[in-house]
């Protein structure tokens, strides 16, 4: 007991034996986030600063000049930026609020009602968390394909609806909710659906939550569909325009690029700064066991 | 009468029975069809087309092993690097990054709140900007002429003469990519081993001391990690899926797959090679087989570790 003086773990106050942790976490959260500082500054860099020779970090003379390049270009094929930008939205809304809803409602079935298969599909989809979609490109071409989404939005959206992670997090939250609750909903008289609307949902708000950042930071960043299964120029998405550009980027158009790239992080951060909070609660409950 | 009412009720519980099954299925319906559709099927495709011949364009023919008898023996490239180079970047990428944020995640549970929240904000960045963003700040980080950061640092230090070609050279591009992957690997695994730390009760440390444990590296073998073992878990399935799923890295960072000299090629590099580029898509599943079953191998070693046991 003598050695014992209180756990140190999320302590309340300061005390100098913290300080070795301060000492190597700042320096190494500003390492980390230094390039992400780099490229935002970059991005409103005069023409003049960008070709400053040493390099700086900080712009001295900020401009919009960069954004204003970038929606002024329209490239080779005629697609205004705004259409990529427009496409990119619709996709990622419509995508995370069709992911919402069938995670309450597959996370709820798989929770707290008795059938014959559940054990099987909790453990597939727990199979499936570690799911690599990027092997198997190639059979997921071809069912899109064989089901004529080639080349529609559908092609965008339905592939990245079914989040394995999302209803693994949110089956966790539901797991929580005490089934006396539920039963007292039904001897009420109310169905599933008022049961997913007024107990379900208000009860797994972290997790719901967390399900909405991660699904659109899959959805907003992915160039999957835009490069295989989409053959208009019109319909692809503004990752894989911007990724375009930047990787076929002349040193001239290093502003704009990093404009680009910061069009792409800013609805990211935003999201995820928001949501926070519920994200670290929901992580509590997020062991496999 | 007695008997006429008991079949009556169980008619009518099992009609109750049976709406409850519809409604049981109607909710499962829309996740379980897209995951069927989009994961399950795909996988079992994989599967069966790594049996075949297939251009696309022709119907897919048998071919048995073929395909992977060929990936062994004769896949040059394969064998010399993609699968060296795989090897080496899942082993760092994932159980390295995998230890870094652990050690981080504790870290930043000894401090207070606040900047922790902030610290592990910064530290979480990385983790979401994105593909183009990684690209954008890379290429420009370890560009090979003289206006690259780590190429000018180093010539205003006098440590070089002449610029490094940092993603051209295969002597650099592997460690380059293996140093931004881990970089940006501080993801939801990170976030949940933070907040498996935090929720540990208090109480476990005590009696631990009382029962003699002495210092802190102590603690962490002894209370920390076995009293988080399923965050441990989630964290290591997401470490080992993230590292296989930035196979894109050497291709954006250099600009074309494959990437030069085959140094920075990747298993995945290697799928996309012949499934999108030479369309051979019953060798391409092939090697996706392969993917899946290294990614399966390392997720087993991960619930070895520690899956609980019942």
């Amino acid at each position: 007991m003598a050695n014992f003086q209180g756990s140190k773990i999320n302590p309340k106050s300061f005390s100098t034996s913290q300080l070795k942790f301060y000492f190597i976490l700042v320096p190494l959260a500003i390492f980390m986030i230094l390039p992400v500082v780099f490229i935002i500054n970059q991005a409103f860099k005069p023409l003049g600063e960008l070709f400053a020779f040493p390099p700086t970090l900080f712009v001295k003379d900020p401009t919009m000049e960069n954004f204003r390049d970038l929606f002024g270009l329209s490239g080779i094929t005629g697609v205004p930026m705004s259409r990529y930008l427009f496409n990119s939205f619709f996709i990622a809304i419509t995508t995370v609020c069709l992911n919402l809803i069938i995670t309450i409602t597959g996370a709820y079935a798989l929770s707290k009602k008795k059938f014959k298969l559940k054990g099987t599909l909790l453990n597939m989809n727990q199979m499936a968390l570690m799911f690599v979609a990027t092997a198997v490109s190639v059979p997921r071409y071809i069912v899109i394909v064989q089901t004529g989404l080639i080349n529609s939005w559908f092609a965008h959206i339905l592939p990245l609806i079914a989040m394995p992670v999302g209803l693994f997090l949110v089956k966790q939250f539901v797991d929580q909710i005490p089934d006396a609750l539920i039963e007292a909903a039904v001897m009420d008289g109310a169905n599933d659906w008022t049961i997913v609307r007024k107990v379900i949902i208000p009860l797994t708000k972290p997790a719901l939550a967390t399900s909405i950042v991660l699904t659109f930071q899959t959805v907003w960043n992915a160039t999957e569909a835009s490069n295989n299964f989409i053959t208009s120029d019109a319909m692809r998405t503004l990752a894989f325009y911007l990724n375009s550009i930047s990787t076929n980027n002349t040193i001239a158009a290093s502003g704009m690029v990093a404009a680009a790239a910061v069009i792409l992080f800013l609805p990211n951060l935003i999201i995820f700064i928001m949501m926070q909070s519920q994200v670290m609660n929901t992580m509590t409950h997020s062991g496999i066991k | 009468m007695n008997q006429i009412s008991a079949v009556y009720r169980n008619k009518r519980v099992k009609k109750m029975n049976h709406s409850k099954n519809i409604n049981t299925f109607l909710l499962l319906l829309p996740y379980g069809s897209l995951f069927f559709i989009f994961i399950l099927i795909p996988v079992v495709m994989a599967i069966g087309l790594s049996f075949t011949y297939f251009d696309v364009i022709n119907k897919p023919s048998f071919v048995g092993f073929l395909n992977y008898i060929t990936l062994i023996t004769q896949d040059h490239v394969f064998l010399k690097n993609v699968l060296p180079n795989t090897i080496k970047y899942a082993v760092i990428v994932g159980p390295g990054g995998y230890a870094l944020s652990f050690l981080l995640a504790w870290m930043l549970a000894q401090v207070q709140p606040i900047p922790r929240t902030i610290l592990s904000l910064a530290i979480y960045t990385p983790s979401m900007v994105g593909q183009v963003f990684v690209g954008v700040i890379w290429k420009a980080v370890f560009s090979g002429d003289q206006r690259g950061i780590v190429n000018s640092f180093l010539m205003g230090l006098g440590l070089i003469d002449a610029p490094i070609p940092f993603l051209l050279s295969s002597d650099y591009l592997m460690n380059v990519m293996i140093f931004i992957s881990l970089w940006s690997s501080m993801g939801i695994g990170f976030l949940a081993m933070i907040s498996g730390i935090l929720n540990i009760n208090e109480e476990l440390y005590e009696a631990a001391y009382v029962d003699g444990i002495k210092n802190r590296f102590q603690e962490i073998i002894y209370i920390t990690i076995p009293s988080m073992k399923p965050q441990m878990l989630f964290g290591a399935v997401m470490a080992i899926v993230n590292a296989f799923n930035m196979g894109w890295i050497g291709v954006t960072l250099t600009g074309g797959n494959p990437t030069p000299g085959y140094a920075g090629q990747l298993i995945t590099n290697h799928v996309d090679d012949y499934g999108f580029l030479r369309y051979e898509m019953g060798y391409a599943a092939a090697i996706s087989v392969v993917l899946l079953i290294m990614v399966w191998l390392f997720s087993k070693i991960a619930h070895a570790l520690f899956g609980e046991k019942d």
